[in-house]
């Protein structure tokens, strides 16, 4: 049901955003469909592997051990070899995304799946490597990262907190 | 092993529209939004609303990496404050829309994203304070490049 809402949701400010694109009369709104469609199209292949092949990692990861390691008993310890983990994993986002989705399949607890997004998410040296260091300047880099070293693990001690 | 398959197909089908309405919002965003206005809003005197408006525009930015670092080292070369540019980056990784639309609902559905983003909601603000308590050199022939 919220799924369905969410979608109705996202269709209206799409909509109301078109609108305002076409009221602009100059090509606005045809850009942004051909821009869209462009992204549409780049993402539906890798989306397709990831989701598919995510559902195939989920079967083959080794439950006893994800639990072992990453399951709700795991406490600080299974945080932080989560927390590790996002950092270390390389790809983009459907590589990371499609982990933590089978590994929370597979029984990993709820805190460590967090702390392993945010990780990956904040921390990812793939990222780093490939578009962060030709881009930004190193002392920012430097400085965002200390600033962000804490926060997966803060978001898992919530997470633990709360469930 | 074609269970695995349909259950995730099924799966897949019944997100492509949101992807889609995802891909057209952003592309929207990027074309009808004045970078300028949002620049002027975070400079380095904009204080605890100046981080409080990075994060919202980094909830909002739409596209992947190669949109957002380029913006984020405009809004350095031109004088953005150091915690305003860290809580913009930190709030597009942490608690951005674009990807949590595209990219993490498909794999977890809507519960694990509002979870995970009501616990870091805060991480932007937070990132943003520490930045700018943290005794750090910023290079002067490096900054913005």
């Amino acid at each position: 049901m919220i799924a369905i809402l969410f979608s109705i949701l996202l269709w209206a400010i799409a909509t109301a955003l078109l609108l305002v694109a076409w009221r602009r009369r100059d090509g606005t709104a045809r850009e942004a469909l051909s821009r869209g469609w462009r992204e549409f199209v780049w993402l539906l292949p890798r989306l397709t592997l990831g989701i598919i092949g995510a559902g195939f990692i989920a079967r083959l990861l080794p439950e006893e051990a994800v639990s072992a390691y990453l399951g709700a008993e795991s406490g600080w310890i299974g945080l932080m070899i989560a927390t590790a983990a996002g950092a270390l994993t390389p790809g983009g986002p459907v590589v990371g995304f499609s982990i933590a989705g089978a590994a929370l399949k597979a029984g990993a607890g709820l805190p460590q799946v967090i702390g392993y997004v945010t990780a990956w998410s904040l921390l990812s040296f793939n990222r780093i490597l490939v578009w962060e260091l030709p881009i930004m300047a190193r002392w920012f880099i430097g400085l965002r990262l200390m600033v962000s070293v804490p926060l997966p693990l803060i978001a898992g001690a919530i997470a633990m907190w709360v469930t | 092993m074609s269970g695995v398959v349909v259950e995730n197909v099924t799966l897949l089908l019944g997100i492509l529209p949101k992807v889609a309405a995802g891909c057209l919002i952003g592309a929207l965003i990027t074309l009808l939004v004045p970078r300028e206005m949002v620049v002027k809003l975070v400079g380095s005197e904009s204080g605890l609303r100046g981080l409080i408006i990075a994060t919202i525009a980094g909830i909002l930015v739409p596209g992947g990496p190669f949109t957002v670092f380029p913006i984020t080292v405009a809004f350095l070369a031109i004088g953005a404050d150091r915690g305003a540019a860290i809580a913009f980056v930190t709030a597009w990784h942490v608690v951005g829309l674009n990807r949590a639309i595209i990219w993490e609902m498909p794999f977890f559905g809507h519960e694990f994203v509002f979870t995970r983003m009501a616990i870091s909601v805060a991480f932007p603000l937070l990132a943003g304070v520490l930045a700018r308590l943290v005794p750090w050199p910023r290079a002067s022939k490096e900054s913005g490049t």
